[in-house]
């Protein structure tokens, strides 16, 4: 498949002070896309939600640009830049008409090295963040989502934290906490760089290194590893009661496998016949269109640069989350008695391999793709070696990567929304 | 380059090649929403559109969802105020799938009672869903309250008594009445020959008879008399304020002018708008950088009917609804009585260019606007859209604020949070 982004037609280079640049020609646009990641996630904070509140900040203003100045030059050409907070990584992205290239970098290079934190800037944004934090205390999905890390992961683990803080830390992070982290942490060194579009590579390479060649940072701190995220053992449930909702947002799920596990491919496969093939895999089939229980119900496989959640999610009307909750475990234990059958492995197969062509339609999906692929390692051929990955799994790994993470009886089980009738712990019973 | 088609059976025919990706979308939409319910029904054309994902006996119920995900594909639906859209998209070579099962099930969904029950719990759950919003509840009611006779009176997925109440035969009646080749637009973008597809489009679609065409249900809303004012009070912790004013119907010229003031008050919209920032727009100067709101936005859809342009915002702690009403109708004031700068008038333009760039980059982004287009008027309004908003003038600009965004013209609605008490919160 020549047309797959790989190392035919993706041009890779590293500068001298460790920045990656990945570079993917497109004629056929007219825009381009920046994309791309530094070692400054979450997982390096000491107050949670700071790099989420660093990343919105870094918009406020720089020394070179005020706010007003940095996004009147930004809007004034129908331009897009983001930076974002990831788990691990502080994440970038813009998008410009592809003429726009230069300032576009230009604007990028300035705010990740030059952010001047203007304190009426910053105060706005934290009443923002906090107006905001209150928002999701109403948020169904956001506090089942909370709950579940809070149990699925221990308290030392940076995943049992949510990357948007609390109102309690902050209404506490200083000024010169921003500045801190952004001193000691943002830098050059693991930094990823890609850029798909209507460019010429060899210049826009040449644009990349003129504006963020120099960016030297020697406080920059290694990479720390993470703690162990213990398996889990024993149910664990808890419903959050929110007055005046009308549906039940639940999750039910475990720790599953990270990126790098020697089984991730096999987890993406059953996690497909699970709750993602043919509108939304067995669950879907169970739950939405055998049971008319629910208006979503899927399964989602979180992993990335650790293990992060293997879970199902679902929206249920609150007296039927008793058989929901029935329903997703039986399908569990379906999947960790049965093998699955030729064809149903088979299709899920022919789904996963063949949606790439979709998932690759976009500068952005082009982009996505290969910092994945640099950023976990998995080599620039990747996508080439991909169908033949996928078509090597067998039901019987599927079965024993089943039984590595899933339980019908050791999993968290999450909900928010209206008082549920029957206490969701007699589910169990 | 596109050519549009009329099947001697009525039904329109759009085909755009792209080459860039090996992918094909085809979409089918039929000229039916919620503008087109009647009391009592309200919620019939999303229903329908979720029966028509149930099965033919050519394609039993789970068949399609299967063969579309193996062909490494993807398919969807969506109901409009004035469409239900169908569409899938898939590697080219693999296109005829879509192109049968649409065919099919334009005039073969069975609709098989206990699948209606089924649905029946699935539809209200997804209403249930919105109303988990507070938003979702003050755009209902700011929307009933601005159209007290047009159908855009409610909501798309319908009153939760007409859910409960609605009967298969309902339902069916509603998808023999408006689901036929001439009331619908066939539209391909992507990666194939234009002649060769045409030709296997009449041989998929030529035999399906053409149907009696619905006589239009249009009960024409009367010009609004005076200002209203509904408030919502639910339980919730945030004020939100929502101010709606009847608007032009997509292709009426003052809807691009229309656009262009909310480019420059609410931020860019339109095709491809929402990909940009709206930082520099009057109402982030005015409600977020005054520290009034924590959010705001304009939205002015694209109809068949005149709509409403309304302006949204979502309160910080402690700032009240009065506050955020009032900065909003000083900035519509200001837009009545100067003119825009030319700076801010020329970024307008600037950024309708880059969004309309945006929204072509994908098949399915084409085939979406095009197809929006041709079922109102024609195709013609997406390709010229960069063109209307390149000729407009300051001028223009206050002559549709003077116009439409006048007090007795618009519908203000407040949401106002009851505080209940909830479970300790989660540390």
């Amino acid at each position: 498949m020549p047309d797959l982004p790989g190392p035919d037609n993706i041009l890779r280079h590293t500068l001298p002070n460790g920045i990656t640049v990945l570079i993917r020609e497109n004629s056929d646009a007219q825009s381009v896309v920046i994309d791309g990641l530094l070692r400054a996630g979450a997982v390096y904070e000491q107050q949670h939600g700071l790099v989420n509140f660093l990343s919105a900040a870094m918009m406020r203003g720089t020394q070179r640009r005020d706010f007003a100045t940095l996004h009147e030059e930004l809007e004034g050409v129908g331009a897009s830049l983001d930076i974002d907070s990831g788990v691990h990584h502080l994440l970038f992205d813009g998008k410009a008409l592809a003429e726009d290239l230069p300032l576009l970098l230009d604007l990028l290079n300035d705010v990740l090295r030059y952010p001047s934190f203007p304190e009426t800037q910053v105060e706005r944004l934290r009443g923002e963040m906090l107006t905001g934090l209150k928002l999701q205390q109403q948020n169904t999905r956001y506090m089942a989502s909370k709950l579940f890390r809070q149990h699925a992961y221990p308290a030392h683990h940076p995943y049992h934290h949510g990357l948007s803080g609390e109102i309690e830390t902050i209404s506490a992070i200083s000024l010169d906490d921003l500045r801190a982290f952004h001193a000691q942490q943002v830098g050059p060194q693991g930094m990823i760089v890609v850029i798909v579009g209507n460019v010429q590579a060899n210049a826009a390479l040449q644009a990349v290194a003129d504006t963020l060649g120099d960016w030297h940072n020697p406080h920059q701190a290694p990479p720390s590893p993470l703690p162990d995220a213990p398996p889990i053992t024993r149910p664990t449930i808890e419903h959050f009661p929110i007055a005046g909702k009308s549906q039940v947002d639940l999750l039910l799920g475990v720790v599953g496998p990270s990126r790098y596990a020697d089984d991730f491919l096999t987890a993406r496969v059953a996690n497909n016949i699970f709750g993602v093939f043919g509108m939304f895999g067995r669950l879907g089939k169970v739950i939405r269109e055998e049971q008319g229980l629910a208006y979503y119900s899927s399964s989602q496989l979180l992993g990335g640069h650790g293990p992060g959640a293997w879970r199902v999610s679902a929206g249920v009307d609150p007296s039927n989350v008793q058989q929901a909750v029935d329903s997703i475990r039986q399908q569990i234990a379906r999947l960790l008695a049965e093998p699955v059958g030729a064809d149903e492995l088979e299709d899920n197969k022919l789904n996963i391999m063949g949606s790439l062509p979709l998932s690759l339609e976009s500068n952005e999906g082009v982009a996505a793709q290969i910092v994945a692929m640099e950023s976990y390692g998995l080599g620039l051929d990747y996508l080439y070696r991909y169908s033949d990955a996928i078509n090597s799994i067998t039901a019987a790994q599927i079965q024993e990567t089943m039984a590595r993470y899933w339980s019908p009886d050791a999993f968290v089980l999450t909900s928010a929304g209206p008082e549920i009738a029957v206490p969701i712990a007699s589910v169990l019973q | 380059m596109i050519e549009r088609h009329t099947l001697d059976n009525g039904l329109t025919v759009l085909l755009k090649e792209s080459h860039a990706a090996p992918l094909i979308t085809w979409w089918v939409v039929y000229r039916v929403g919620s503008r087109c319910e009647r009391t009592g029904q309200t919620g019939i054309s999303h229903w329908v559109e979720h029966m028509l994902f149930k099965g033919t006996p050519t394609y039993p119920a789970g068949y399609l969802d299967k063969a579309i995900d193996r062909a490494g594909g993807t398919w969807n639906a969506h109901t409009w105020l004035d469409h239900t859209a169908y569409h899938a998209t898939l590697p080219a070579e693999r296109i005829d799938l879509a192109l049968d099962l649409e065919a099919d099930r334009m005039t073969n969904a069975q609709f098989d009672p206990a699948e209606v029950e089924s649905e029946r719990t699935v539809i209200i759950s997804e209403r249930q869903g919105s109303e988990n919003s507070p938003l979702f509840w003050l755009r209902e009611a700011v929307q009933a309250a601005a159209f007290r006779v047009h159908p855009y009176h409610h909501t798309i997925i319908g009153d939760t008594s007409d859910l409960q109440s609605m009967t298969r035969d309902d339902l069916y009646g509603h998808y023999q009445h408006h689901y036929m080749p001439n009331n619908a637009v066939a539209i391909a973008v992507g990666a194939f020959d234009s002649a060769t597809m045409l030709e296997r489009i009449k041989a998929v679609y030529g035999d399906i008879p053409a149907g009696t065409l619905p006589s239009p249900f249009t009960r024409p809303e009367p010009p609004q008399q005076g200002e209203r004012r509904v408030h919502i009070e639910r339980p919730g912790n945030a004020n939100y304020v929502q101010i709606a004013y009847h608007a032009p119907a997509f292709g009426d010229p003052d809807w691009f002018k229309l656009a262009t003031l909310d480019s420059i008050l609410g931020g860019p919209g339109g095709p491809g708008g929402g990909a940009i920032g709206y930082r520099t727009s009057r109402l982030y100067r005015h409600l977020i950088e005054t520290e009034i709101a924590a959010g705001a936005s304009g939205d002015l859809s694209m109809t068949a009917d005149p709509f409403l342009y309304k302006l949204t915002a979502v309160l910080r702690d402690g700032r009240h609804h009065a506050e955020a009403e009032a900065v909003i109708l000083e900035q519509i004031d200001r837009l009545q009585n100067d003119w825009v700068s030319e700076a801010e008038l020329r970024k307008a333009k600037k950024q309708a260019r880059a969004a309309f760039a945006y929204s072509n980059e994908r098949v399915g982004g084409q085939a979406y606007y095009l197809s929006y287009a041709e079922t109102i008027d024609s195709y013609q309004l997406f390709l010229t859209y960069p063109d209307q908003i390149e000729a407009i003038t300051a001028a223009d600009i206050q002559a549709v604020a003077q116009h439409y965004l006048q007090p007795r013209q618009r519908t203000v609605g407040w949401f106002i949070p009851q505080v209940v008490s909830n479970a300790p919160y989660p540390r």
